[in-house]
């Protein structure tokens, strides 16, 4: 029968997440099974739970999407705590209060930040846990706790005395917190910066059982296909459902906010059905979006003045006076994140509980968004994190849990609701596209005397958080150029123009250092190459050693970098021998970059043919990250970053045609494969300053290696990425 | 249609449509979750299993063609195949998500060549997709494992 749809308001998270970013209206809470488990045994503190049996539980708050938190978090507790780490039982933490990401002001996995907010935070909630399982022994001996030693979760006392954690568990967790925690000198640690350790969770990553949100199985459960609207923004008007309800196997055809939704007994039968619905609907506002009309209105905006958000001098002056001025217009653009587990949702909802199972970097939002979509309250929703396949920031988006909660309410049993690639790719919210013009005055020897950037793009926080974007400022849109390192003694202007695309924009892995920092270090290699200088030498020699921070984007600790970046640079000199001579077709190109508070250089090398292939040979990365948490694994990082940063610097772009994203899988969508993988060499600087976040900086400083290798190899200046063979034809 | 196939050396029998993809018999009617969704187009490997020893899509693979059929998944590598050693000495999966796809195609590279060289490895691995990027230390675990017994 064919149905007209009345199209309700879809439940806006966003007016939700608004109050999340303002702090506001949050109930916290512990959900009542995670109390029970606790009176078994006992927890010294939310993080730690012992039980009688002597096991150890902690509690990972962030989100294992590869980054490794399973176990550099769960290591800071235990490396205080005096447990054997290997030993441990890791549990994902429920929403609550404790587990707050002080970095970001919410349980949210993202911002390269789960070790930087952990680095203290952590060891003392293992330290003091330590403390109180200590007093709760020394008490039942009575003697002072000063007498006492801990070993692997065994205390010892006066006289061969001896208590497992396990035996006075449930007595610590009445003891006193302690006020005063200190915690060992890094010459003690076991676990913190042991090359030797291993990942807790590759055991069950290699054997097929570590659970994915997509492969939750929970009683009665039914799955889900989807139709969504294949333009951003269009609406449902009606579909056919006379064929659907009749598959065999098909338990419910349902409409949702964003769509239609088949529930059958297995997910092939339920995207057959869905196949046949035969949907209508409405393009929306956006239905004849397309990349001409896109770029054209972001070349509008940014003829507009944007908002000032970094200034010293006179940087109009300065150029005025210049020799010389050179400019360049950059144009980055949209990406998806494209993990490799597509977006899909477990939900139960019933008429005074919902469960909600799902891959997600922001599990505190889910209670109150499922709230609002199913008329229960946030206390009444239990979210439970399982690991993700991958990340990269789509999934502190939290529209697919919400989606899974309809369509559980509308058909009355438990789901499991999974996209299809085709349906991820194409309701993705994207990497923003931009424009970023640079215009320098440089001395006659080619030094830089005075600049004016202007950027223009959308802003992502003002639909996610936008009580952080003031005065026409998103710090997040200004990131990777508000710490600019360099000098340029005449004067500076740095600003930013907001402009919506009709576009729906995201946080992807690096944010926007991948737009900012991209535009900027391929620019500062047209200024080196101008001034004749080698390109390493020209930023050394421009560092600025003083004031450098951030004047905006809050995720580092806005200290001055020029002294780490010149010890990087020297270093990234000397390891890859920069300036050699390359044979004909090749080119060495470098970039550098503060971050997360990690300064990371890269140098790349390639080969490109005749025809514009490009090739990259060899990436070498000197990295100054603080202290190295799990050595292992910040290599891991780098690496991974690396190949992020290869893919959308060669080969990927989203674009968009009356309203339809036109890329809807991995053939239109190229990511970066085995035989595309350069050699890669990382090398990082020693350093016991705290830990600077990795997940992330690196896929912004590959980029701009990247296309000054190019330039090195074949003298094209490629400013429109990704640089294709097209692009590198036409620069 | 009913169906009665060998997976990991066990016989079993469903009863679905012919049309449907190996995959989802696998995940949905048989429980196992090893195998991986990633594209359903043959273009990302995630979901690669042996059929008689080869590696294969099973996102491509009608049911309907599998009567009689030998199929391996990840978890009948029996968690102690050179390939899944050599993973976990180098601590290869980052998500892990795309890894029982790599191994897949990486104990079907090894059981037909026992020394592949780096182009032998690109030929082989460059249908699995990681987002992660964790292709490096995939090499180095190949090539590992080549030396494993
Ligand atoms: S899911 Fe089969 S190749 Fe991607
Ligand atoms: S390990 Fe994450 S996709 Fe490969």
């Amino acid at each position: 029968m064919e149905k007209i749809v009345k199209n309700e308001a879809r439940r806006d998270f966003l007016k939700v997440s608004g109050t999340v970013a303002g702090g506001l209206a949050l109930g916290f809470y512990l959900p009542q099974s995670r109390q029970a488990q606790a009176a078994d045994g006992g927890s010294p503190n939310a993080w730690v739970r012992i039980g009688g049996d002597n096991s150890v539980t902690i509690m990972c708050a962030r989100s294992e999407m590869g980054q490794d938190v399973y176990t550099s978090m769960p290591m800071l507790v235990a490396e205080e705590l005096e447990v054997d780490l290997n030993r441990v039982n890791v549990e994902f933490a429920p929403p609550a209060e404790v587990y707050i990401n002080s970095l970001l002001g919410g349980q949210l996995t993202g911002g390269s930040t789960a070790v930087r907010d952990g680095w203290e935070k952590l060891r003392k909630a293992g330290a003091s846990a330590r403390m109180m399982l200590v007093a709760a022994a020394a008490d039942n001996w009575g003697v002072d706790a000063s007498q006492c030693t801990v070993s692997d979760g065994v205390i010892s006392g006066p006289g061969g005395k001896k208590a497992t954690y396990g035996s006075v568990a449930a007595k610590a967790a009445g003891m006193e917190v302690p006020k005063e925690v200190p915690l060992k000198p890094a010459s003690q640690f076991k676990y913190v910066g042991n090359v030797k350790q291993k990942r807790l969770d590759t055991a069950a990553k290699v054997r097929g059982t570590a659970g994915f949100g997509v492969d939750t199985r929970i009683p009665g459960m039914k799955y889900a296909a989807v139709a969504m609207a294949p333009m951003m923004g269009g609406k449902l008007i009606s579909y056919n459902d006379s064929r659907a309800k009749n598959f065999p196997g098909v338990h419910a055809v349902v409409q949702y906010s964003r769509g239609v939704a088949v529930v059958a007994d297995d997910w092939w039968t339920a995207k057959k059905a869905v196949a046949t619905l035969d949907p209508r609907w409405d393009g929306g506002p956006n239905a004849n979006l397309d990349m001409t009309g896109l770029w054209a209105g972001i070349e509008e905006a940014s003829n507009k003045p944007g908002a000032v958000f970094r200034e010293s001098g006179d940087a109009n002056q300065g150029l005025a006076n210049a020799a010389k001025m050179i400019t360049a217009t950059y144009r980055l653009p949209f990406q998806s994140h494209s993990p490799m587990e597509p977006q899909n949702s477990v939900a139960d909802v019933r008429a005074d509980k919902a469960v909600i199972i799902t891959p997600t970097q922001f599990q505190q939002l889910i209670p109150h968004v499922v709230a609002g979509a199913t008329g229960l309250t946030p206390e009444q929703v239990e979210v439970q994190t399982t690991f993700l396949g991958g990340g990269f920031g789509r999934r502190v988006e939290v529209d697919y849990a919400i989606d899974a909660a309809e369509i559980s309410k509308a058909a009355g049993v438990p789901v499991k609701m999974v996209w299809s690639r085709e349906d991820d790719m194409t309701h993705d919210s994207y990497r923003p596209a931009g424009m970023y013009k640079f215009t320098a005055g440089v001395d006659a020897k080619g030094k830089l005397q005075a600049l004016k950037f202007h950027s223009t793009s959308p802003s992502i926080s003002s639909r996610l958080f936008p009580s952080i974007v003031k005065d026409g400022i998103d710090p997040f849109a200004v990131e990777g150029i508000d710490n600019f390192p360099y000098m340029a003694d005449a004067g500076m202007s740095f600003s930013y123009q907001m402009h919506d695309t009709g576009v729906q924009v995201g946080y992807w892995r690096g944010v926007s250092h991948n737009l900012n920092a991209v535009a900027l270090e391929a620019f500062i290699d047209e200024l080196a190459v101008n001034a004749g200088v080698d390109p390493i030498q020209y930023r050394i020699d421009m560092l600025d050693m003083g004031s450098t921070k951030h004047q905006w984007s809050g995720l580092s600790a806005g200290v001055p970098v020029g002294a780490r970046m010149k010890r990087v640079l020297e270093e990234t000199k000397k390891i890859t021998k920069f300036g050699k001579k390359m044979p004909a077709g090749k080119g060495q190109g470098v970039a550098v970059m503060e971050g997360y508070n990690s300064v990371v250089a890269i140098v790349a090398e390639v080969t490109v043919s005749s025809t514009y292939d490009v090739s990259l040979d060899k990436v070498t990365a000197v990295v100054d990250g603080g202290t190295l948490v799990h050595p292992d694994q910040a290599l891991a990082q780098i690496q991974s970053c690396i190949n992020m940063g290869q893919g959308v610097a060669l080969y990927s772009e989203i674009t968009v045609k009356n309203g339809i994203v036109e890329q809807n899988n991995f053939d239109g969508y190229r990511v970066a494969r085995m035989n595309e993988t350069p050699e890669i060499d990382v090398h990082f600087i020693k350093s016991d300053s705290v830990p600077g976040g990795l997940g992330e900086p690196a896929t912004a400083v590959v980029q701009p290696a990247i296309a000054n290798a190019i330039f090195a190899a074949c003298g094209k200046r490629v400013r429109t990425l990704p640089m294709t063979p097209e692009h590198i034809a036409a620069a | 249609m009913k169906v009665t196939f060998k997976v990991n050396g066990k016989s079993e029998t469903v009863d679905v449509a012919a049309d449907t993809p190996l995959l989802w018999v696998l995940r949905d009617t048989l429980g196992m979750t090893g195998t991986k969704f990633g594209c359903g187009k043959a273009l990302c490997g995630a979901c690669t299993v042996h059929l008689s020893g080869n590696a294969v899509r099973s996102c491509q693979v009608q049911i309907g063609s599998l009567n009689g059929a030998d199929v391996t998944t990840i978890e009948g590598l029996g968690g102690n195949h050179k390939v899944q050693r050599a993973w976990e000495a180098l601590d290869v999966p980052q998500c892990g998500y795309c890894q029982p796809g790599q191994m897949m195609s990486a104990s079907a590279l090894l059981a037909s060549n026992k020394n592949p060289s780096d182009s032998d490895i690109n030929a082989a691995m460059s249908g699995n997709i990681c987002r992660c990027g964790t292709y490096p230390r995939i090499r180095a675990a190949i090539k590992a494992a080549a030396k494993m017994s």
